[in-house]
């Protein structure tokens, strides 16, 4: 039997997305928009830090690392 | 069978940059990352006190090929502790390069294709019963092994190439199949490789080896992979009727479905129909569904299987993509790309992107961008940090790797030559008191203990030691010793 920890885990992008929706759709009164507002700046927020995040951890030049990594074939 | 022994093994991809010199070459390279394996076993193709195999592999590609388990999730962090192993070896060779004078970043790859288009696998090994018809074979798992691609491919972005532009693949691997079923491996790779070692009783069971999939990241992508297609045996082996998907020409469509990620490219069965892929995975979901209902679950985790396989399915033929992107791997990966061209402005050609396919492969726990993803809450985890770098070490409880683990390092503790492999367990000095163990899922083995009795009394010589008195170690975590001998000088301190 599936335990219910795992499969709550698994739904959370979807709960999370229809969170969104209600939101962001039409009729959404004014302290749902405002939230709506207060959450798409703080999704906003983490999506820059990730993004920074990657910027940090790559190396600057792309098209030398892409090129660079040539191996032999495997199996 | 109840409990099925399931095994995967990896080839990476490794890299050395050398900043203001140039990198050395990939052999090289290997060379130094297998300097501590050479050292610990004076071979570069060991069997290491978790159970698993590590060895360099053809094309000078590091692999690492997980212990037999028969538990999704203890598969699950053995393969992601050859991540961990994998890294320690890296960050030693980096050491031990600089020290000669090619300081360096050393990039390890779990990956399947390089810049050229060389590709290197992921290779899964079931243990099947050797009554199951080959014809079943043929007819049901070759058709849902080259859909199986929805659910578990890694994501690629293909470089335009014959007048079609830079586009999205499910898979990594589609594009380097070359046959469907043969005893091939490098030479003209099969979707199904027919060597059959079944490193078991081979009167009873064969061994099925899978050499189509990626290699993936995500964990909850790698029980989506494993546990549908052991429902899908499971189905094959309880001779319930399937249907029949046989395709005109399997090579052909698994690049076709490979190439379309609205999962509605048609390709034709042999029988003159036209399916697509969602076709096919959504007809074998339904039955597994019902086999299921029918059957019970015959683990915990058949339920998480079936509703991930269902809401893959649901993502690809609606497109909403967003219903998987946190657990399956090209989702996962797709998500990020474009986040990264949104904010660059970037085609899908531009080499950052690129990069970004590469960099989520890597095997680097702080750089890896896999890694940035799941602590950042954009890939669900199954297994925790401590059981992977457990699993590291340890073998899985419950199958004959346990005996393996146990009897390489008690004879290491004793300082005894021996040699062991998937079946064999040999003192180099008792040679016919070799013992083979052709039972996969035996922990216990009588004449395994008289063995090693004979070196000498272990519960009164043997200290067992912890996770970080191992850690403690100076060489690589994977390669410590797991026992103490007492009245023998401790360990040398870690070099500092």
């Amino acid at each position: 039997m599936a335990p219910h920890t795992q499969g709550g885990a698994e739904r959370r992008p979807q709960d999370a997305r229809q969170e969104e929706t209600v939101d962001g759709g039409p009729g959404a009164g004014d302290a749902g928009a405002a939230g709506g507002s207060a959450q798409a700046r703080q999704q906003a927020e983490e999506l820059d830090g990730l993004l920074d995040e990657i910027d940090s951890v790559l190396e600057s030049n792309a098209e030398e690392f892409v090129r660079g990594f040539v191996q032999k074939g495997g199996q | 069978m109840d409990r099925r022994v399931v095994g995967v093994e990896t080839e990476f991809g490794l890299a050395h940059h050398g900043g203001e010199r140039r990198g050395l070459p990939p052999e090289e390279a290997a060379r130094y990352l297998f300097r501590p394996v050479l050292d610990w076993g004076r071979s570069s193709n060991v069997f290491i006190p978790n159970g698993s195999r590590l060895y360099l592999d053809v094309g000078s590609h590091p692999e690492y090929a997980t212990a037999e388990c028969d538990r999704l999730t203890d598969l699950i962090a053995s393969d992601r502790a050859g991540e961990l192993i994998m890294h320690d070896l890296a960050v030693r060779a980096e050491q031990a390069m600089a020290a000669d004078g090619y300081a360096g970043t050393l990039y390890l790859l779990k990956n399947n294709i390089d810049s050229q288009g060389n590709s290197y696998g992921s290779h899964e090994n079931y243990l099947i019963p050797r009554t199951t018809h080959f014809r079943r074979l043929s007819t049901i798992l070759l058709p849902f092994l080259v859909t199986r691609q929805l659910l578990a491919g890694a994501g690629r972005i293909v470089p335009a190439a014959d007048g079609r532009g830079a586009h999205w693949a499910f898979s990594q691997r589609a594009d380097h199949m070359w046959e469907g079923i043969s005893s091939a491996t490098t030479r003209a790779r099969p979707i199904i490789n027919t060597r059959d070692e079944p490193h078991a009783d081979a009167g009873v069971h064969r061994r099925l080896h899978v050499i189509v999939g990626d290699s993936n990241m995500s964990e909850t992508t790698q029980l989506l992979r494993f546990g549908s297609t052991d429902l899908v045996l499971r189905m094959i082996e309880a001779g319930v009727p399937l249907g029949d998907f046989e395709l005109e020409d399997p090579i052909v469509a698994i690049r076709t479905i490979s190439h379309d990620l609205t999962g509605t490219a048609a390709v034709p069965t042999r029988d003159g129909r036209r399916v697509t892929a969602v076709d096919v995975q959504a007809a074998l979901l339904d039955r597994a569904r019902r086999f299921v209902a029918e059957h019970g679950a015959h683990h915990e985790h058949v339920d998480a299987v079936l509703e991930l396989w269902e809401r893959t399915l649901q993502a690809v033929s609606s497109g909403d993509h967003a219903l998987i992107e946190t657990d399956v791997d090209w989702a996962i990966k797709k998500r990020t790309v474009e986040d990264v061209a949104a904010r660059g402005g970037l085609e899908l050609d531009a080499p950052r992107l690129t990069q970004v396919d590469m960099a989520y492969h890597d095997v680097h726990p702080e750089r890896g961008l896999f890694r940035v993803l799941e602590r950042r809450g954009r890939a669900t985890r199954l297994v925790d940090d401590d059981a992977v770098r457990r699993a590291t070490v340890a073998p899985p409880a419950t199958t004959r790797a346990s005996l393996r683990g146990r009897f390489l390092s008690t004879a290491r503790a004793f300082g005894v030559e021996h040699q062991v492999d998937w079946v064999q367990h040999k003192l180099v000095d008792r040679p016919l008191e070799a013992l083979m163990l052709k039972d996969p899922l035996a922990v216990e083995e009588p004449r395994m203990e008289a063995l090693l009795d004979k070196l000498g009394d272990r519960a009164a010589r043997l200290q067992e030691l912890d996770l970080e008195q191992r850690a403690a170690q100076p060489g690589p975590l994977a390669l410590s010793e797991r026992y103490r001998v007492r009245g023998a000088p401790p360990p040398d301190p870690p070099l500092i």
